[in-house]
């Protein structure tokens, strides 16, 4: 039979839930509601008047070609983040499951990279790939047009690629390696008996066991990397050059806070907003379909 | 137990009376954008002012950059929360003119009981921060302007022992550098500041149309028809040339420092790096500042002011206002001034100011020899249309619209005149959507 507890009455319910909801209304509905309404006026910052233009904000948007070419970006990073963030994650953690030499050390050392803060985690690779400065510098010495993150926005997209990557790789190696100790360790054996190596036993057995894992870790990877690049830009690279590494949520940040546009900003994030909802459905619709939660 | 509540409750009491008995001076809030160095100079400033009368005790509070502190008094003023002063930079003064946030600077001092000698104010200065009548709204504080930093060292190499007036002259002596042997005669960062801003005043070039905006909010960006376009394309000519180094924090140095370490020749750069620079410079290296070159047979007018200028904000209590008026009265005096300018490489605001500093010997002495050059830039010339000031609304992102613009002009990505049309396009209509937001409302 099923147990279940439940309360004698339901304003006792009502009184376990209220705080919960207040906090939700207080820090997501209601600065999601004043964007909203932000983005159908245009709002004056020191306040004093805000004129209702309807869907002007978002028609400017959408004319800009540069709003356009920071979305593409977005999804560009998305993809190359979250493809190398989870290839390395999940390549140390199968390493760190074998047990191979010294795995405890390293296993301690992979997260590491998760608690370094992303403004100071940019300011050292800012160092590490500055042409002139850095450990880049003896590389290019010959041939400055071989690294110059200052001028070629390639260059520069790459740079904050690696970093965050190399932020986001340990996040996820976390995880893999949870998911990977979780599988029972009799079935690796069984399949080790029967004379399986260990890349067939990672494709065979381990990868498709952790796949809810893998189905997780994609859907933040790709949600975190559109909202979580700015600490990274902002010290690498304030968006540059020309725009070349500018995302949705720097430029957001940059019309809204620095150029008082507190109107366009808002629409943009609501632009952003619907982004990501479409995004993380079609990964539920799509995606989540081909795996089995044991 | 409940003797001993009573106890406690009494002690708390005690307390409570003394502290209120200690607090009798009216305390108040100012919060700024200078960190570091410059950030404890402000710091030193309050202090100097809370030593200098009992009355009043004012708070500083560095909130990390100009932005911030921006951003931070609005957010601050729109929850009822913001602090009596704020400091607010040269870019954001007419989001904050249009506004109703604000107690007018001449309205506050005669309130309470201050004679102000507005005339006193340098008018390079007065002028970029005042309304249509001529009125300050704020307090200009840390001032500035953009200076030729050149190395002597280096110029004394090619026979030269005086900075290059014009632009012809300074690409010749940076040819000369370079024959010299010199790796990097002059470091750029993009920065539209000196070389456009500054540069279109000195030359009486407009930048924008109504007055460079002072006479309306319709006013239009124009520097793609000014001769600022000639400046890029010798720039850039200079550039390819070898002659002009492109130096960012992202490609390992900041110009100062190139500069500082003798590494590049040449710079522009604010007369407020004047200090950073000769704590930071190569020992034994000479250099000085010189006014910032004109065009070729251009008459030379004055430069424009950059910095900061302190603002009191509305919804305070009469004693807070008293406060803050007694402060701005405290940094208007000439000693303020001295002191603010040998702490820092800010200038003074006033004649007084700069009059009493030139009869302390303060521009004899070495460390602040040549910032004398920084008043004489502002003094050029009498106001003009041209160089009053900027009032374009979102110049934040005007400004980014020319450096990026500038970016792929220097990647050999578009040319000079497609650059800087583009980025005069996409401008105007920031300044569009500026006027909309602002429909109805007229310039004070």
């Amino acid at each position: 039979m099923e147990k279940r507890a439940t309360f004698s009455k339901t304003s006792v319910g009502v009184m376990f839930v209220l705080p919960q909801i207040l906090l939700v209304f207080t820090f997501f509905y209601w600065p999601t509601g004043a964007a909203l309404y932000w983005a159908f006026t245009l709002e004056r910052p020191w306040g004093g008047g805000n004129e209702w233009v309807g869907l002007d904000n978002f028609r400017q948007v959408f004319a800009d070609r540069a709003y356009w070419g920071s979305i593409i970006r977005s999804i560009i990073f998305a993809g190359a983040t979250s493809f190398l963030s989870m290839g390395f994650g999940l390549l140390l953690a199968v390493a760190c499951d074998r047990g191979l030499k010294f795995y405890q050390a390293f296993r301690t050392v992979f997260v590491w990279p998760y608690a370094v803060v992303a403004p100071a985690a940019a300011l050292a690779f800012r160092f590490i790939f500055a042409p002139e400065a850095g450990i880049f510098s003896a590389l290019v010495k010959s041939n400055h047009e071989f690294w110059n993150p200052a001028q070629n926005g390639y260059h520069a997209m790459t740079m904050i690629i690696v970093c965050y990557s190399w932020k986001y790789a340990a996040y996820c190696f976390i995880f893999f390696l949870a998911a990977l100790q979780a599988i029972p360790r009799s079935v690796i054996e069984a399949s080790a008996l029967d004379g399986a190596g260990v890349l067939r036993r990672v494709r065979d057995i381990q990868l498709p066991l952790i796949t809810p894992t893998f189905f997780f870790l994609l859907v933040i990877s790709i949600t975190d990397s559109f909202q979580d690049s700015f600490g990274i830009v902002d010290v690498m690279t304030d968006g540059g050059p020309a725009k070349a590494t500018e995302f949705m949520v720097y430029k957001i940040y940059f019309d809204g806070f620095r150029g008082l546009d507190y109107s366009g900003a808002a629409a943009q994030s609501i632009v952003l907003m619907f982004l990501m909802m479409v995004l993380t459905f079609f990964q539920f619709r799509f995606i989540e379909r081909r795996i089995h939660y044991s | 137990m409940k003797s001993k509540l009573i106890a406690t409750a009494a002690t708390l009491l005690l307390a409570a009376t003394t502290s209120a008995f200690s607090a009798e001076r009216v305390k108040f809030e100012m919060w700024h954008g200078l960190t570091g160095d410059l950030g404890g100079a402000v710091e030193e400033v309050c202090k100097r002012f809370n030593d200098s009368q009992a009355d009043y005790e004012i708070t500083c509070t560095s909130q990390g950059s100009y932005d911030n502190a921006l951003q931070n008094a609005i957010a601050a003023y729109r929850a009822k929360k913001n602090p009596t002063i704020v400091q607010v930079f040269d870019a954001g003064t007419l989001d904050l003119l249009l506004s109703e946030a604000y107690v007018p600077a001449r309205k506050l001092m005669a309130d309470n009981g201050y004679k102000i000698n507005w005339e006193d104010y340098i008018p390079a200065i007065s002028n970029y921060y005042a309304n249509s009548k001529g009125e300050l709204n704020s307090f200009p504080f840390n001032s500035s302007t953009a200076m030729f930093y050149w190395n002597k060292d280096a110029f004394a190499k090619i026979g030269k022992t005086s900075a290059p007036k014009t632009w012809d002259e300074t690409f010749d002596a940076l040819k000369a550098l370079k024959s010299a042997g010199y790796e990097c005669p002059m470091a750029w960062n993009y920065d539209t500041w000196p070389i456009m801003e500054q540069s279109s005043a000195i030359n009486n070039l407009p930048i924008a149309t109504k007055g460079n905006g002072y006479q309306g909010l319709d006013a239009e960006f124009a520097v793609n028809k000014t001769k600022f376009v000639d400046i890029v394309k010798n720039l850039k000519k200079a550039y390819d040339d070898g002659l002009v180094k492109i130096k960012t924090p992202d490609t390992g140095a900041t110009i100062v420092q190139a500069f500082s370490n003798a590494d590049c020749q040449v710079m522009l750069s604010s007369i407020a790096d004047h200090g950073t620079v000769g704590k930071t410079q190569k020992p034994d290296m000479q250099w000085e500042v010189a006014m910032l070159p004109t065009l070729t047979g251009a008459e030379r007018h004055n430069s424009l002011v950059g910095g900061a200028s302190l603002w009191a904000l509305q919804g305070k209590t009469d004693g807070e206002y008293k406060g803050a008026a007694a402060f701005f009265n405290f940094i208007a005096q000439p000693d303020s001034a001295l002191f603010w300018s040998t702490r820092t490489g800010y200038i003074p605001v006033t004649k007084s100011g700069f009059e009493f500093m030139k009869a302390q010997g303060f521009y004899d002495k070495a460390p602040y020899k040549g910032r004398e050059l920084a008043i004489a830039s502002l003094n050029a010339s009498p106001i003009t249309e041209n160089t009053r000031g900027i009032r374009l609304g979102g110049f934040v992102q005007i400004r980014k619209e020319m450096r990026d613009a500038l970016t792929d002009i220097f990647a050999n990505k578009v040319s000079v005149d497609d650059g800087i049309n583009s980025a005069v396009e996409r401008s105007n209509a920031v300044l569009r959507k500026f006027e909309k937001t602002y429909a109805g409302k007229m310039l004070p």
